[in-house]
C-alpha cells in the first residue's frame, strides 16, 4: 500500500496526468486501442488530486452515482482491489464506461478541481478504466450463487442494458436467459463502437462472466419474429426489453441509394461485427475509398469517420451542420480524430449525393450554414446561406444522423404502450404497460448512452426482483 | 449450432438442405427467410425458407451456389452444422383468393417462388406456374410445383426442355388470352426478369407481387443496407418486404445496388 501523504498544498499542485496514447500517425492505420492506459504510479498520483471535497458533486454528475471519492481514496492508497470492489458494486461495466462515458459532461464536468480558471478535473474516467482493467486482470471468474430461485427471467437484447440486468438478476439467483437477434452478444458495444475505442476482449469478458454466473445467452433469436413477447410471458416469470434504438435515419436527399452510401450502422457493423477489415475471401465485403465523407456530429459519426481513415481513406471528412461547440461527440474522440488527420467541416449541410453513370457515388453537394437562434434542443439552429452551395469529391458517403425506434418487436405486441416516437413507455420502476414486462435503454430513451442503459438495467433488475417476490 | 439433416442436389449448383431449427420452423410463414452464417468469420447470407415442418422442427432451404459463401454452405453434408440461422425474417406473403394467379420463377427464384405458389394454391386460387432456366438441368422443382399447379409451363434458353426462350414470352401469351388472364402475378427471379415481367403486367394492368433480393446484413431493420425504392419511398426489404408491389419497384436502382461488391476493390483503390 502506498503511504505517501500529501499536504493540501502539494495535492493542489499535482497536474492532471496524461494518457499514454498510441502514436497518432501509426494508430490511424490500425484498429488497436488508442489509449494505452495509465501506469500504476501515475494512477495513484492522479487519484491523490481528489481533495475529497465536502459536497462531492462528482457523484451527482454520474448517472448511476458511482461512489467516486471512495474508490479514488482506495486508488490513492494503492488499494486497487478495494477500489475495484466499490466500483463493481455501483457500476456493472466499469471497463466499458471508463472508456466511453462522456465524462466531460458528467462526473468530470462538475468535479471541484476543474472549477474556476485553469483547473482540471480529476481524471475520473481514466482511473475508472485503470481500476476496472486491474480488476479484470486479477479477478477470478465469478461464482454462481449457491442456490437458485424458482423464477425464470427473459432479457431481450444483449447491449449494456440487457447485460447489466442479466448480471444483477443472476447474482440474486434467478434463472436468466438473454435473447439476442444477432449472432454475437454485446449490442452496440459489439457492432457499433470500434475496437480502437473499446477492445472487444472487454465485451467478451463481460459476456463470459455472465455465462459463468449461469446466464444462458441465446443468439439468433429475433424477438417479435422467432418468438413473441406473449410466448416469453407465458414461459418466463418476468421480462426485460432492451433491444436498443435500432433503425437508422437517412438524409432524404437525392442520390441516397447510390452505391457507396452507407448508414453508419451498416458501415460499422460490416467492420466491427463482420470483420470486413480482414480481406480474407469469404468475409463480408466493404467499399474502400480515397475520400470518405461522413454526415453527423455524434459518437457514431466520429466512429464512422475514424474507421474510414483506418480502412485506408487518404481523406476522411466529417461534415456537420452545426459548429464544433454543438457536437454531441465525446471531447476525447474529437481530440483524437483531429490528431489522426480527420478533416472537420462545420456548418455544412448535404443537398445531394452525386453519382456517376454507373450508379457509384462521385461526390456530395453541400451548402454552407450559419447559426441562427436556438431550436427546441436548445442548440442554435443552422440556417442555410443562399448561394453558398459547393461540391466535394468522394467515393463513399456515410450517414450518421441518428436512429429511431425499431418497430420490429413492438409491432408484434400491441399491448405494449409506446410514445409518439415509438419508444416504449415505462414507469419509475422501468415497468411497461404489461405487468411483469420491463424495458430500458435506448428503446425507452431514444438514442442515449451506455451508462444510462446500464442504469436502467440495474433499476429494472431490482424492480423485477421485487416483482417476483410478490408473485 | 444448427444441424444439417439432409443435403441433396436438385440441379447443377442447386442444393436442397433440411436444417434443424425448431423455433424458426414453428414461427415461419410463407414468404419469410432466414439469415445464415456458416461459421465464425463468415458472411451473413439471406435464404428463403422454402418449406418448414413445425412438428419435426426442421426448415428446408434451396440454395444456389453462386459465390464463395453459398458454395461453402452447400458443401455441408448431412450430420454437419451451420453455426447461425436467424429468423424467420421479413413479412409473410399476403395471400387472398383472387381466382386465377400466375406464378413465374426464374433460376433459383423458383425456390423462393415455391412457398408462395403453394400458399396461393392452398388459399383456393387456380395456379398456373411458369418456370425457366438456362437449360434442362437448371429447371428446378417442376414436380413439386406440379402437385398444386393447374399447369406447369417450362422455358429454357437453349430449348432443351419446354419452350425455347424466356418465361416472359409464355407469360405474355397468357396475359393476352382473356380466358387465361390472371388477377394477380407472382414473379421471383433475377432482377432483369422481374423488370421485364412488370413491363408486361403493367401494360396488361395486372397486379404483380415480386420478391426482392437486395444485399442484406442483419435482416432486422438495423443497417438499412437492404433499402429499395418502392413508389418513390425508401423501404427496407428485410422488414418491409421482401415482397413488394412490382409495379412500383425501382428495378434499375436495385440491380445497380446488387452490383456493389462486384470488383469493388479494383474500382475504388485503383489496383
Ligand atoms: C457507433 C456508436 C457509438 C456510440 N458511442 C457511445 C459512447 O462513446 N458513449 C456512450 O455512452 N454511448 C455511445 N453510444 C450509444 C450507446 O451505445 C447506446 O446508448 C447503448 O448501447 C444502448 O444500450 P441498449 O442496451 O439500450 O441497446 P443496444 O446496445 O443497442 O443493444 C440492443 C441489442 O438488442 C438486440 N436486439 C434488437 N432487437 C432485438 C430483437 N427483436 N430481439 C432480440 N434482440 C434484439 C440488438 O441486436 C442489440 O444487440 C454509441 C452508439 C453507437 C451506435
Ligand atoms: C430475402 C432473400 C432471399 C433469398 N433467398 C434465396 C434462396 O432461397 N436461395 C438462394 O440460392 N439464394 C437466395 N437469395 C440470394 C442469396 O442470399 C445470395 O445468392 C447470396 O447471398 C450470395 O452469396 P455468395 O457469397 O455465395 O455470393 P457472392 O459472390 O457474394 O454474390 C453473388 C451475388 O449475390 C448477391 N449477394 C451477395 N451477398 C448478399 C447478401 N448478403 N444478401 C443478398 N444478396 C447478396 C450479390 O449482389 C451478387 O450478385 C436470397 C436473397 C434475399 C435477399
Ligand atoms: S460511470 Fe461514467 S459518469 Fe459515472 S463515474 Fe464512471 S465514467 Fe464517470
Ligand atoms: S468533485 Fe472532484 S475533488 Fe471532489 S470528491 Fe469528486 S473527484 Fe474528488
Ligand atoms: S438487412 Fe439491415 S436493415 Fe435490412
Amino acid at each position: 500500500m502506498n503511504k505517501r501523504q500529501y499536504t493540501p498544498k502539494e495535492r493542489m499542485a499535482i497536474q492532471r496526468c496524461k494518457m499514454v496514447e498510441q502514436d497518432a500517425a501509426a494508430r490511424a492505420g490500425n484498429f488497436k486501442e488508442v489509449n494505452q492506459g495509465l501506469a500504476e504510479a501515475v494512477a495513484i498520483e492522479e487519484a491523490n488530486r481528489c481533495i475529497q471535497c465536502k459536497n462531492k458533486p462528482c457523484i451527482a454528475g454520474c448517472p448511476v452515482a458511482v461512489r467516486i471519492p471512495d474508490f479514488l481514496a482506495k486508488v490513492a492508497e494503492g488499494d486497487f482491489a478495494g477500489a475495484a470492489a466499490i466500483l463493481q458494486a455501483d457500476n456493472a461495466l466499469p471497463a466499458t464506461t471508463g472508456r466511453v462515458c462522456p465524462q466531460e459532461k458528467q462526473c468530470e464536468e462538475v468535479c471541484i478541481r476543474g472549477k474556476g480558471g485553469k483547473g482540471q478535473p480529476v481524471a475520473i474516467g481514466w482511473l475508472e478504466r485503470y481500476v476496472a482493467d486491474w480488476g479484470m486482470a486479477h479477478a477470478s471468474a465469478p461464482v454462481p450463487p449457491a442456490t437458485r430461485t424458482k423464477y425464470k427471467v427473459a432479457i431481450v437484447g444483449s447491449g449494456p442494458g440487457g447485460l447489466t440486468a442479466a448480471g444483477e438478476l443472476a447474482r440474486i439467483g434467478h434463472n436468466v436467459t438473454v435473447f439476442e437477434a444477432l449472432h454475437a452478444a454485446g449490442g452496440v458495444l459489439r457492432y457499433g463502437i470500434p475496437e480502437f475505442r473499446l477492445p472487444k476482449r472487454i465485451v467478451d469478458r463481460e459476456v463470459a462472466n455472465l455465462e459463468a454466473l449461469g446466464v444462458k445467452i441465446e443468439c439468433n433469436v429475433v424477438v417479435g419474429k422467432t418468438i413473441t413477447i406473449d410466448q416469453i410471458t407465458s414461459e418466463f416469470d418476468a421480462c426485460f426489453i432492451a433491444n436498443g434504438a435500432g433503425v437508422p435515419e437517412f438524409l432524404r436527399v437525392p442520390g441516397e441509394n447510390l452505391k457507396g452510401v452507407y448508414s453508419a450502422n451498416e458501415y460499422l457493423t460490416r467492420i466491427n461485427l463482420m470483420c470486413a477489415y480482414d480481406p480474407q475471401p469469404g468475409r463480408t465485403p466493404i467499399l474502400r475509398a480515397q475520400t470518405t465523407v461522413v454526415f453527423g456530429g455524434g459518437n457514431t459519426a466520429m466512429d464512422g469517420v475514424r474507421t474510414s481513415k483506418r480502412m485506408g481513406s487518404s481523406r476522411a471528412i466529417l461534415a456537420y451542420r452545426r459548429s464544433r461547440a454543438e457536437m454531441p461527440a465525446r471531447a476525447e474522440e474529437v481530440k483524437h480524430a483531429e490528431e489522426e488527420g480527420i478533416e472537420f467541416m462545420f456548418l455544412v449541410a448535404p443537398l445531394a449525393i452525386l453519382g456517376d453513370d454507373k450508379g457509384w457515388v462521385r461526390g456530395v453537394r453541400l451548402q454552407k450554414m450559419e447559426l441562427g437562434p436556438p431550436d427546441a434542443s436548445g442548440r442554435r439552429r443552422p440556417v442555410p446561406i443562399p448561394g453558398s452551395e459547393f461540391e466535394l469529391e468522394c467515393q463513399v458517403a456515410i450517414v450518421a444522423v441518428g436512429t429511431k425506434a425499431n418497430p420490429l418487436l413492438t409491432a408484434t405486441c400491441p399491448q405494449l404502450k409506446l410514445n409518439k416516437w415509438g419508444n416504449i413507455e415505462v414507469d419509475a420502476n422501468q415497468m411497461t404497460s404489461i405487468p411483469g414486462v420491463f424495458a430500458g435503454g435506448d428503446i425507452v430513451r431514444g438514442g442515449a448512452t451506455v451508462i444510462l442503459a446500464m442504469g436502467d438495467g440495474k433499476r429494472a433488475a431490482a424492480a423485477i426482483d421485487a416483482y417476483l417476490k410478490t408473485k | 449450432m444448427f444441424e444439417v439433416l439432409r443435403n441433396e442436389t436438385l440441379a447443377p449448383q442447386v442444393h436442397r438442405m433440411v436444417v434443424r431449427a425448431p423455433r424458426v420452423a414453428k414461427a415461419r410463414q410463407p414468404g419469410q427467410f432466414v439469415i445464415v452464417r456458416l461459421e465464425e468469420g463468415a458472411e451473413r447470407i439471406p435464404l428463403t425458407i422454402a418449406d418448414a415442418d413445425p412438428v419435426a422442427g426442421t426448415i428446408t432451404l434451396i440454395i444456389q451456389a453462386v459465390g464463395l459463401s453459398t458454395q461453402r454452405i452447400v458443401a455441408v453434408q448431412a450430420g454437419g452444422f451451420i453455426r447461425d440461422v436467424a429468423g424467420p425474417l421479413g413479412k409473410a406473403t399476403e395471400i387472398h383468393n383472387v381466382g386465377k394467379v400466375v406464378c413465374v420463377g426464374g433460376g433459383v427464384g423458383t425456390a423462393v417462388l415455391f412457398p408462395l405458389a403453394a400458399a396461393a394454391a392452398r388459399a383456393g386460387n387456380e395456379v398456373t406456374t411458369i418456370i425457366g432456366g438456362r437449360s434442362a438441368p437448371y429447371v428446378i422443382l417442376r414436380d413439386e410445383l406440379a402437385q398444386f399447379s393447374k399447369e406447369v409451363l417450362v422455358t429454357t434458353e437453349d430449348g432443351s426442355l419446354g419452350v425455347k426462350g424466356f418465361v416472359t414470352a409464355v407469360l405474355e401469351q397468357i396475359l393476352n388470352d382473356p380466358a387465361r388472364k390472371p388477377a394477380e402475378v407472382f414473379a421471383v427471379g433475377p432482377v432483369g426478369m422481374m423488370a421485364a415481367i412488370v413491363k408486361l403486367t403493367r401494360a396488361a394492368n395486372v397486379k404483380t407481387v415480386v420478391s426482392l433480393n437486395p444485399i442484406m446484413v442483419d435482416g432486422t431493420g438495423m443497417c438499412g443496407g437492404c433499402r429499395v425504392t418502392v413508389g418513390g419511398k425508401i423501404q427496407f426489404a428485410c422488414v418491409d418486404g421482401p415482397e413488394f408491389d412490382g409495379l412500383a419497384v425501382d428495378f434499375k436502382e436495385l440491380s445497380d445496388r446488387q452490383a456493389t461488391y462486384k470488383d469493388h476493390e479494383c474500382k475504388l483503390t485503383g489496383k
